[in-house]
């Protein structure tokens, strides 16, 4: 939904962020916060990647490990874990990621579609690629990425 | 949907809710003019809006109605028939609303059938010509009030008359329509001012002029007008918001609380703040504020009541009894969202007590009452919660039928029972299924409802409970609470998270620690806890969430110490293992992600004031999961009202497994089991050569499963006790190892005594114990009232024997014999399933049972050219010669003493070979 009415202007801002040493971009409308995560409760019971839920300024926001969500290998330099905040389906939640960096302004014109040999579970939350200096830009859609875990608990 | 149609649709039926309630109370006063007056005007109000937005259909009838009811006004004689054609033309147009709400279109269709009754009986009793019945009497009021109500009305007035005036001629066809259209705006309109001249005040009836005047310009405020102009005529101070717009503000308010607590937190932890008098304030305001948006939430329960004088009203036509329905406290606020869960069930209780509850007036007068049968509702806060109570003052519960129904469905044993007060066997008409009445009648009776009902309560955290005196009345009792946006909780910890518990559900708590009274015991790897004489199951809360502390300074804790927090969910009484409890909190629930929302353990979640969010327990959840491990002997009982008849069938069949003597596992039916129990060693006691125990005010005597097996010096020692007609027996075993529910199918026979066969039992071959066995060991005369063994090829048997004690030992027993055991309680029931064509090849009948004995059993059997050549046993506990040969006379091929196993199986041998001899 988004994308199609981005794609007809020239420029996207996305925020950019690290999972797992791999650079991520999200559209920056759909981004509400960026915060650190703390005291996050775990929920028992609950699919892997739901790292639990957390009080947001008086709302309680249901924390997706996105390590998790990508099939990546758990965090080992223990660094400190950031979090973006998202809307979906008027439920709020927040993306657990590794590092948040800059905004870019990046022309529409310059995204490529996934490469056909990307990981499908990947290809599943990814909605183009950016090549910046560098380094690559996967660009994650949030409605997939939320989308897909309500389709698996639907099934 | 369109904004006037919704307005329409929500105006309407706030309506006919009314005029449902008014019409009763009509046509019990049917000279009250007000009364009329009001449902006048209501359906006239239906009538023209109808017509307005083009509703054809509804207009017709609302329109034949009020004619009839115009009639009323004239002075033709009230009759219930008029009125129930009245209620019945209003039932239609409910369910052409429902529809017209579903499809946003008016249903096709015609209501002739039902306009041309309302005709029929409008003209049958109009006294005089339409025209003339114009200006009746009661509907005249003097001048002061009017001046109030003019003002306002006049403009506003005018244009009701023309929205009404208009559509009527297109929505209809002849003059008559047109004539009675002009008599319609006289009555009508009396409040305009052209009318007052007219009809000088011959009655004072000032109130309902104000009424109507107050009412008529405002349309969309009808019943709340009505009160408030009850009150004194003011225009109504109401306003209709939107259901949403409530809820909205309600969550909004959450947020500011939870905010509120968050900052008290903070504060409390710095002394001297200087935030600390402004937030004081905030707090007690924010309290108020909460309050307030609660306020706007609540509802009078009279709203979930205002369909029941209806209701009885039909009902005592319907199953002639005159009933009178008293309410009180209707004033009585609870939250909305509560106020529509409780709708139904209490609908539901009220047909029960008219239809169930109530004798006919024969019934009553034979019993010295008042004809008249009174159900009386009545609702009251009590600390958080509201109470609301039906009782009636009717014939009260028979409690042997409701013995007589839970013995036949199988929801416990007779022994049960028999330990049970009589409230307890009370409780037993919200069990599934269950339903007393002779006969199903239209109202219920139909084995659905009290379950229901108290489903409906439980899912809102209430409790239903009932009182009754026989011959003077059955009182219910629910509680429930105000609000379900409000919880109290309970937070515990396990495997170091916190969780919430809603207080509701819990009972009370116990100190779990080793070594103390209060220890957790396993059975296998199941644990229980004995509290108070019963064995609770319990469960820990870290296993159930499959949940362990991974903080790095965790407590490795003893597993048994800990807390149990028991709690009682439907009739379920568990005990949840938690490692902390910390203190009690009012929580705001939120719901939770839909992403969670699959967790059938959590109901939702919170933020505490700590600022942490927490789970909800859902006490239903914990109790689903529960339900497969759960089984006490009590609770197996209670819980399949099927177990009864699938053992009959020899289906599947709960069994008691146990180790005793040797490694093997034992099993005996677990129907046959009264109590577990495990007692000291050194409370055994010897005497007379055998070992005892004292056991409920009485000595137990006890009976080893080997003689020859080594006793345990020291210990305890669990056993199995068989209670039958106030007699108890302990059968000492070494273990008891599980319940399970499987099919009884004994594969090898057994030459041992004591043992039936062997049969495979979750996939373990284990031994079938032949309790029957064991018992003379404790009383020899165990078997002197009922009781046996047998051997023979595969054929069917028929056991016709009143005690499901012997029922349900015989069961195996028999089969462990070779035959297709098919158990009944009664000779009759036995007579019926040959009616149904059954075929046995032999009978074995108890002699003594209630209604027909076995005597006049053989007897009808042997008469009949069909089955007079099927052997038929007798089995008697009395066995004279003199009753031996009343049973050969009986046509009885044989008689067997109960105790002689021996020589049952032995007669059954014979009787079914000759029996297939000559056959041959």
């Amino acid at each position: 939904m988004s994308e199609e009415i981005t794609s007809l202007t020239d420029s996207v801002q996305y925020v950019t962020v690290m999972i797992g040493g791999q650079l991520f971009g999200l559209p920056i409308e759909r981004v509400h916060d960026v915060f650190m995560p703390e005291s996050i409760t775990r929920v028992p019971l609950a699919r892997g990647e739901i790292a639990g839920v957390l009080n947001l300024r008086g709302r309680i926001v249901t924390a997706i490990d996105m390590r998790k969500r990508l099939h990546l290998a758990l965090r080992q330099d223990g660094g400190q874990t950031m979090a973006v905040g998202i809307e979906h389906k008027g439920e709020s939640y927040g993306l657990l990621i590794d590092n948040v960096g800059e905004v870019l302004t990046l022309p529409t014109a310059g995204r490529e579609p996934n490469p056909v040999n990307l990981d499908q579970k990947w290809a599943a939350i990814s909605g183009g690629v950016h090549r910046l200096n560098g380094h690559l830009m996967v660009i994650l859609d949030v409605d997939r990425v939320l989308g897909g875990m309500a389709e698996v608990l639907a099934a | 949907m369109d904004d006037l149609l919704r307005e329409f649709l929500t105006e309407t039926n706030e309506s006919l809710d009314v005029v449902d309630v008014e019409l009763v109370k009509f046509e019990q006063d049917p000279n009250n003019a007000k009364i009329l007056a009001n449902i006048f005007r209501l359906v006239h109000t239906i009538k023209g809006t109808c017509g307005f937005l083009g509703l054809p259909r509804l207009e017709a009838i609302a329109h034949a109605a009020e004619t009839l009811m115009g009639k009323f006004r004239d002075g033709v004689p009230v009759t219930p028939q008029a009125v129930s054609l009245v209620l019945s033309s209003l039932d239609r147009i409910k369910s052409l609303v429902a529809e017209l709400e579903a499809t946003e279109q008016e249903p096709t269709g015609s209501d002739r059938d039902l306009i041309e009754l309302l005709e029929r009986m409008a003209e049958s009793g109009a006294p005089a010509a339409p025209v003339a019945a114009a200006p009746p009497p009661p509907e005249a009021k003097p001048g002061p009030t009017l001046v109030q109500a003019e003002g306002p009305k006049h403009a506003s007035g005018d244009i009701v008359y023309q929205v009404l005036e208009r559509p009527l001629r297109p929505g209809e066809d002849s003059l008559d329509d047109l004539e009675r259209a002009f008599r319609e705006t006289e009555a009508e309109v009396p409040l305009l001012k052209q009318l007052e001249p007219k009809r000088d005040a011959p009655a004072k009836t000032a109130p309902s002029a104000e009424k109507r005047g107050g009412r008529e310009p405002a349309k969309e405020r009808d019943p709340a007008a009505e009160t408030e102009a009850a009150k004194g005529g003011v225009s109504a101070q109401t306003i209709r918001v939107s259901v949403d717009t409530l809820e909205h503000l309600m969550t909004m308010v959450s947020e500011l609380v939870l905010t509120r607590n968050q900052l008290l937190e903070i504060v409390r932890r710095h002394e001297d703040s200087e935030f600390k008098v402004p937030l004081q304030r905030l707090s007690n305001v924010t309290a108020e504020l909460q309050e307030g948006v609660m306020k706007t939430r609540m509802q009078p329960i009279g709203n979930a009541w205002q369909k029941l004088p209806r209701v009885v009203r039909d009902l005592s036509q319907e199953l002639g009894k005159q009933i009178e329905l008293e309410m009180v406290g209707q004033d009585t606020e609870l939250d909305r969202q509560v106020l529509e869960l409780i709708k139904d069930p209490l609908t539901h209780m009220v047909r029960n007590s008219a239809d169930h509850g109530l004798e006919t007036p024969d019934q009553r007068k034979a019993s010295g009452k008042s004809e008249k049968g009174t159900i009386r509702l009545s609702a009251y806060h009590e600390g958080g919660h509201i109470i609301i109570e039906i009782a009636d003052d009717g014939r009260g519960l028979n409690v042997d039928r409701i013995r007589q129904k839970v013995l036949e469905n199988g929801l416990a044993s007779e022994s049960e029972l028999e330990k049970m007060t009589e409230q307890q066997i009370c409780k037993f008409i919200f069990a599934p299924g269950f339903s007393t009445a002779a006969k199903v009648t239209n109202v219920s009776g139909r084995g659905v409802g009290m379950d229901v009902v108290k489903t409906n309560i439980d899912a809102i955290g209430g409790t239903v409970d009932l009182k009754t005196v026989i011959g003077q009345g059955t009182s219910f009792t629910i509680k429930i609470p105000l609000t379900l946006a409000i919880v109290s909780t309970l937070i515990v910890e396990a495997a170091g998270d916190r969780f919430a518990i809603p207080q509701l559900s819990v009972v009370e708590l116990v100190r779990a620690q080793s070594n103390t009274e209060h220890r957790i015991e396993r059975i296998r790897d199941t644990p229980v806890l004995r509290l108070r004489n019963k064995l609770l199951p319990l469960v820990h809360l870290s296993k159930l969430l499959g949940i362990t502390d991974r903080s790095p300074n965790a407590v490795v804790r003893p597993e048994d110490d800990g807390f149990i927090v028991v709690m009682l969910v439907g009739n379920q009484t568990f005990g949840v293992v938690v490692d902390g409890v910390f203190h009690t909190e009012e929580i705001v629930v939120k719901p939770m992600s839909s992403m969670l929302r699959h967790i059938t353990m959590f109901s939702g979640n919170t933020i505490l004031g700590d600022g942490s969010v927490i789970m909800i327990v859902d006490p239903n959840g914990i109790a689903q999961a529960l339900g497969g491990i759960t089984s006490t002997a009590e609770m197996a009982g209670e819980k399949d009202a099927d177990d009864d008849r699938a053992r009959v069938d020899a289906q599947t069949i709960s069994m008691l497994l146990f180790r005793a003597g040797s490694a093997e596992p034992k099993a005996v039916p677990l129907s046959l089991v009264t109590r577990l129990e495990e007692f000291s060693v050194e409370k055994v006691e010897h005497s007379n050569g055998r070992d005892l125990v004292q056991y409920r005010g009485s000595l137990m005597p006890l009976v080893y499963f080997d003689e020859m097996l080594q006793r345990k010096s020291e210990g305890s020692v669990p056993m199995l006790v068989f209670s039958d007609a106030g007699r108890s027996m302990g059968l000492v075993v070494d273990e008891i190892i599980d319940i399970v529910e499987d099919e009884l199918n004994i594969q090898v026979g057994s030459e041992r005594p004591g043992v039936l066969g062997s049969a495979v039992i979750k996939s373990r071959a284990t031994e079938v114990v032949d309790i029957g066995f064991y018992l003379p060991q404790a009383f020899e005369d165990w078997f002197q009232r009922k009781e046996m063994k047998v051997e023979s090829l595969t054929r069917s048997l028929l056991f016709v024997d009143d005690a499901p004690f012997f029922r349900n030992m015989l069961g195996p027993v028999l089969k462990a014999a070779g035959f297709n055991v098919t158990s009944v309680e009664s000779a009759v029931e036995g007579l019926k399933l040959f009616d149904d064509g059954r075929r046995f090849d032999v009978v074995v009948s108890d002699i003594e049972m209630p209604n027909m004995n076995g005597y006049e059993f053989a007897e009808i059997l042997k008469r009949h050219p069909k089955y007079r050549q099927i052997p038929i046993l007798a089995l008697s506990a009395i066995c004279t010669p003199a009753s031996i040969e009343r049973g050969r006379q009986a046509g009885f091929d044989d008689y067997i003493a109960k105790f002689d196993r021996a020589g049952l199986i032995a007669a059954l041998k014979e009787v079914t070979t000759t029996e297939y001899g000559i056959a041959a």
